[in-house]
């Protein structure tokens, strides 16, 4: 339902001139455009556009983030040069196992970064600028972040999946690749909504960095990204198994290293059951669904 | 005839700081009103308020009889609101701002050119609207900012302090374009803490003190409600001080004269309150000449709207400028402002 309300004319008869000012006879529409509007579309487009301008000018960030997983793949895929074949499961090197290690934690670091840029526009006022504009909704602001997250991390994917090809880890199929972008994207998306509620809590941008930093490198470690589970003792493997990288990993390592793969293969043994491609899968999108519930009340806080 | 902006008994506390403690005006269609007071008066969180980046503890505040708290959306797209620090995206130029803001108030592609390109030329921005605006001077950026304030033909400009840190050509620019959009029949909210400022461009002023407006009226009203008229004498150039006191003892006992201080900061000048409509100043000058005192320039004015705020608050704005800077805690200063 929508309702107008015609404010009388305005006594000064608001000589319209040719700049266009001025409008005391406008009606005021009190309704709200939805999600899917032309309104909401424009905005999203426009804040997205932003970002986009900001990596064309300053694209240190990008070259950083596509230069660091490949000194992952090659210094410390080079770490385990030596180590006799079959120790690492059924991947053929250790290369091959890393690869889907990288992916994802790179993936995973962009994406808990997602809210930096955000708490600059907070700290800055630049998102004033934005709050006081009669968004169709605000969550354009967050899904304009996200489309650039993402973006972002298919671009490293693409080149982390290429420089592991031409260092010997070999190539999925093609919908092995499209289920790689699928888990990418899934993981990214939660984790960008867990940073950008985290950009809104928080009071300043050094919190947020400590944060991102005390985070990262631990789930690092606390995940099957540079180990199997067999080498882990068993306290490690049930934070292994509840770490939602691992469920990303996994799957991603399984496509890398079976041609034939389906979505009830298991893919991680964990100590308390089988997780198959499937479950995993779901796992993925359980932990969207939590993470994006969970900040939904902090962004409404600021952005209701 | 609704008002454009209505504000009533407007209460907001920042914690323990009560920012705004009463406040209530009413703006017309089509007038430049001005808000004026030190800083830290409250001007600012009223500001806040109005354009929806606060919500009000109490109060009702309507925009062209629209409640901001009920429809915030009406109320964004009501106003241009033009913060006082202004916030640029410095990696953008100056055009590509204006497109991303044109994009958030939903303009559409095919008008938003157009608009833009007139607002270049009217603040005449052409010469470097191209260039990143990391490069923009004071005087760029807040030319770019009022066009940003305005690219929706807002029914109200709100403009919080935009002269503050201006250099005097710029100020000029600036004012010379609100003076363009009253003849349009814009109607614009300014707040300052420049008396010279209120008292050149806005129709009616709101003073304002402690989060409470102390008076109200157009510039003119205020100064006839605070009365006398002054006059400025300089006996000499650098007058000595015994000479200047002889003039005050002389000047006090006519009877047109109010009363007299002498301004040790202005070379011992005399500033002298005299009955309005008087022929105090003829009077002044043959009392002089009558005791031998030499006169080197004289000068009538009406009362300043400092003079205004001085018989509301006991103290000159410039002090209460002083004191609020000193009393300014610049953390919950950022806290307040940040979203």
């Amino acid at each position: 339902m929508s309702q107008t309300i015609t404010p009388p004319p305005a006594q000064s008869s608001g000589s319209v001139t040719s700049s266009g000012l001025s409008g005391g006879d406008r009606a005021l529409d009190l309704s709200t455009p939805g999600l899917l509007s032309g309104e909401f579309v424009q905005e999203t487009a426009a804040l997205t556009k932003r970002l986009f301008i900001q990596l064309q000018r300053r694209p240190t960030t990008l070259v950083a983030g596509v230069i660091q997983p490949l000194m992952w793949l090659i210094l410390f895929g080079a770490l385990f040069q030596n180590v006799p074949e079959g120790l690492f499961g059924t991947s053929q090197n250790y290369g091959q196992f890393l690869g889907a290690g990288v992916i994802v934690f790179t993936a995973f670091g962009g994406a808990l970064n997602a809210g930096l840029p955000v708490m600059f526009d907070r700290e800055f006022g630049f998102l004033n600028r934005l709050l006081v504009a009669p968004l169709a909704s605000r969550f354009s602001i967050v899904l304009a972040s996200s489309i650039f997250i993402a973006a972002l991390s298919m671009v490293q994917t693409a080149v982390i999946v290429a420089a592991s090809a031409a260092l010997g880890a070999g190539l999925p199929g093609v919908v092995g690749l499209i289920l790689v972008a699928a888990i990418v994207l899934t993981l990214v998306l939660g984790v960008t909504g867990v940073s950008l509620g985290l950009a809104f809590a928080l009071p300043g941008h050094v919190e947020l960095i400590a944060v991102i930093f005390v985070t990262n490198l631990p789930l690092l470690f606390a995940s099957t990204a540079l180990a199997p589970l067999a080498f882990m003792p068993t306290w490690l493997q049930w934070v292994a198994s509840l770490n939602p990288l691992s469920y990303a990993i996994e799957p991603i390592r399984f496509v890398y290293t079976h041609a034939l793969w389906s979505l009830g293969d298991v893919v991680l043994t964990a100590p308390f059951a089988d997780v198959t491609l499937g479950m995993a899968l779901l796992v993925l999108v359980g932990f969207d669904a939590i993470a994006l519930l969970g900040v939904r009340a902090l962004l409404q806080r600021t952005l209701a | 005839m609704v008002a454009a902006v209505r504000i009533e008994a407007l209460q907001k506390r920042y914690g323990q700081v009560e920012a705004v403690k009463d406040v209530s005006l009413t703006i017309e269609s089509g007038e430049v009103f001005g808000l004026l007071g030190p800083n830290g008066a409250g001007k600012t969180t009223t500001l806040r308020c109005l354009c929806t980046l606060a919500t009000p503890d109490a109060g009702l505040i309507e925009v062209s009889g629209v409640s901001v708290v009920k429809h915030p959306k009406v109320a964004r797209q009501c106003l241009g609101y033009v913060a006082q620090e202004v916030a640029l995206d410095k990696v953008l130029t100056g055009r590509e701002l204006l497109e991303l803001q044109a994009a958030l108030y939903h303009i559409p592609a095919k008008q938003m050119g157009d608009r833009i390109q007139n607002l270049i030329t009217m603040l005449d921005m052409s010469d470097w609207i191209d260039q990143r605006s990391g490069t923009y001077s004071g005087g760029m950026r807040r030319r770019l900012d009022l066009a940003t304030g305005l690219l929706h033909q807002p029914d109200v400009l709100v403009l919080d302090e935009p002269t503050v840190g201006l250099d005097i050509e710029s100020r000029v620019v600036v004012w010379d374009f609100i003076r363009k959009l009253r003849t349009q029949g814009t109607t614009v909210l300014i707040t300052s803490h420049y008396l010279e400022e209120i008292d050149a461009l806005a129709d009616r002023v709101a003073i304002i003190d402690k989060g409470m407006v102390i008076a109200s009226g157009s510039p003119s009203e205020l100064k006839d409600k605070v009365g006398g008229d002054r006059i400025t004498l300089r006996l000499r150039e650098f007058t000595p001080h015994d000479e200047a006191q002889a003039a005050q003892s002389l000047l006090q006992s006519l009877d047109c004269v109010q009363d007299v201080i002498i301004n040790e900061v202005q070379g011992n000048s005399l500033n002298l309150v005299v009955k309005s409509q008087s022929d105090a100043l003829m009077r002044v000058q043959t009392a002089l000449k009558q005791a031998g005192l030499p006169t080197f320039g004289i000068a009538q004015s009406r009362p300043s709207l400092d003079d205004v705020y001085l018989a509301a608050t006991g103290t000159t704005l410039t002090d209460a400028e002083m004191a609020a800077a000193s009393a300014r805690d610049s953390k919950q200063y950022r806290k307040e402002n940040m979203r």
